[in-house]
């Protein structure tokens, strides 16, 4: 009779394969799980041009003089003659060929006016993101094993200020404080890291103090439990309990949080890349809506969105790693 | 010799929920906190026309531009209108969007979170499917999207706060109503006949007000803010309307020379966003300790 180590010769490697492919299995998974959700994100995108009040030809003229001929000129051109099915078919057709559209401002491809900003706003909300998650976590950390002390009000106090001050006003303030009156750093612009930290704290201060909540109540809650006392009672240093016991179970729930403020800091990038004028895809939203530039805000909601939900499912993947309890199902 | 054996009868006045909640209520210092300083900006917005004399809108350049003194406590801005009478009066908006857009959230995603919860089946596959499809978007940028279609005004942003913010009603509400659905009352309930709008009305959801109070506290403050930044990027108000948005907006160009006009609608905003998040947590502390926002 085979023992079941004997049936498997090689277990860390076997393990290590098997783990692989259910990540992978999880990963088709919620990939096939996320296309209704992302066909029904395209319908929705593709109708706003239809749902806003008005002729959609009317709108691809925008401000300059209509005359009926242009208009039939135009619901040909756009195939706006067609039935709404049809127009949807080319629309998801020219999408999955990266063809976004072109912007009725000033007729340059959509993808590529986004691409030409994704890095600046990755490069923000990345450092936002990095800022968020050691404010955030820090706080959260010395608040609960502060529990109930001085330390732990001033923690939670900051974290409460941190989710009542708007970007929009922390913004300002960081710029009368660090550029105007300590001239550290340029109160506007983009390039290089002097110009980056401002924007990036106003952004990432709004999320670390939501992560700093959350971190503390779920520490609180890691520190009654029985393997806490159990490592006590072996008598480990404080400071490894703390690190592998209490972090490590607290931070799972972080995990989930940090895809939505993942989403909070784009949204918030809107405001940060307008204040400091930064070229990034916040900021030509924002414009694609004050210059009635619709096909600009079409294709620039299905991206956003698109990279979303992809974001989502890999802050899922990170879950399940860390959290062998949780299936891959 | 007669003993009597007095029974101290209690009134059950002491014991209801409602006295209990409102007991610990007491001796929570956060709900002091807030409520303090929202009634102070609840009473000075109410009662704008009678706290100043000033008129918010009225252009006065003889005065532009003038530091805080005693005639204009915050100063004034580059109109020469008092910046303390546009703080008091940009309240009223501010409160007024917060209120609406929640009541608009409120309402829709309870109902559909009780629908779907109650329901399950084919009900909660399409409500939870809408629910994701409005979850695919950062909350922000769907409130954007939404006043790109129905055009920049302050109705539509306060419409559009309130679409954007509906999903957290219905996750909540439906998860609450799942387990609200099992207990004994609703079954009784079922048993004697009730209709099912009725059980969903009057059964469920006088039992699951708890965590809905909490989310619309902590709501009505995501609403401000979120409301006061459309208007900050030309999307709600539009100028010369007194609103904490556009003031700090307006102000921007004058951080060097004035920087008092940005500072008093800057401090505004926060102060009352962080008088009803004080107030939202202590009200979670005292009702459903359980849920962690």
């Amino acid at each position: 009779m085979l023992r079941p180590y004997e049936t498997i010769p090689n277990l860390p490697l076997f393990a290590l394969f098997w783990l692989s492919l259910a990540m992978t299995r999880f990963l088709i998974n919620r990939l096939l799980l996320a296309i209704p959700t992302v066909l029904l994100v395209s319908i929705l995108v593709f109708l706003m041009l239809h749902l806003i009040p008005g002729d959609p030809a009317e709108i691809y003229i925008g401000d300059k003089p209509s005359t009926p001929a242009l208009l039939a000129k135009i619901r040909e051109d756009m195939g706006l003659n067609k039935p709404l099915t049809e127009q949807y078919l080319d629309y998801m057709i020219n999408i999955l060929h990266g063809d976004f559209g072109k912007s009725l401002n000033n007729n340059r491809p959509i993808l590529d006016e986004i691409l030409l900003r994704l890095p600046s706003t990755l490069e923000l909300t990345l450092a936002a993101l990095l800022i968020a998650i050691t404010l955030g976590i820090g706080l959260g950390i010395i608040a609960a094993i502060n529990h109930n002390t001085l330390i732990d009000t001033v923690a939670t106090t900051i974290a409460l200020i941190g989710i009542s001050l708007p970007v929009y006003w922390s913004s300002l303030l960081l710029i009368v404080v660090f550029s105007i009156g300590l001239k550290w750093f340029p109160p506007i612009g983009q390039g290089g890291i002097n110009r980056l930290i401002l924007p990036a704290f106003a952004l990432g201060f709004l999320s670390a103090g939501a992560l700093a909540r959350i971190v503390r109540s779920g520490m609180l809650e890691v520190l009654n439990q029985d393997y806490m006392i159990t490592a006590r009672a072996k008598g480990l240093a404080e400071r490894l309990i703390i690190r592998r016991h209490a972090l490590r179970n607290a931070l799972i729930p972080v995990v989930t949080l940090i895809g939505l403020t993942f989403g909070d800091l784009l949204g918030g990038a809107v405001l940060t890349e307008t204040i400091f004028a930064r070229l990034g895809i916040g900021r030509m939203y924002i414009e694609g809506i004050l210059n009635k530039d619709y096909t600009l805000v079409q294709g620039a909601t299905l991206f956003i969105a698109i990279t979303y939900v992809v974001i989502n499912i890999f802050i899922d993947l990170i879950y399940v790693t860390i959290d062998p309890r949780i299936k891959y199902d | 010799m007669t003993e009597t054996a007095t029974v101290q009868l209690r009134p059950s006045r002491a014991s209801t929920p409602l006295r209990r909640v409102i007991k610990r209520m007491r001796r929570t210092v956060n709900i002091w906190f807030g409520s303090v300083i929202l009634v102070v900006v609840v009473v000075l917005a109410v009662f704008a026309p009678i706290v100043s004399r000033y008129n918010p809108i009225l252009v006065t350049p003889a005065d532009r531009m003038k530091p805080p003194d005693a005639q204009h406590l915050f100063g004034t801005d580059d109109f020469g209108r008092d910046v303390f009478t546009r703080v008091i009066y940009g309240g009223r908006l501010s409160i007024e969007v917060g209120l609406i857009s929640i009541a608009v959230a409120s309402i829709t995603g309870t109902l559909l979170g009780i629908i779907a919860g109650y329901y399950g089946g084919l009900a909660d596959v399409l409500i939870m499917r809408l629910i994701d499809l409005m979850l695919a978007f950062p909350s922000i940028l769907l409130a954007l999207a939404i006043v790109a279609i129905l055009g920049r005004s302050l109705p539509n942003v306060m419409l559009a706060v309130g679409i954007a913010t509906i999903p957290v009603y219905t996750r909540i509400v439906r998860g609450s109503t799942l387990s609200a659905k099992q207990m004994d009352y609703v079954l009784s309930a079922h048993a004697i006949g009730c209709s099912s709008g009725r059980i969903m009305l009057r059964h469920i959801l006088p039992n699951i007000l708890a965590p809905i109070i909490v989310i619309t506290t902590n709501g009505i403050a995501g609403a401000i803010v979120a409301g006061a930044a459309l208007s900050f990027l030309g999307l709600g108000a539009q100028p010369p309307t007194p609103e904490w948005g556009i003031m700090l907006s307006d102000g921007r160009q004058f951080l060097r020379s004035a920087s008092w006009i940005t500072t008093f609608p800057g401090l505004a905003i926060m102060l009352t966003v962080l008088a009803i998040n004080l107030l939202g947590d202590g009200l979670r502390d005292v009702l459903d300790p359980r849920l962690r926002i």
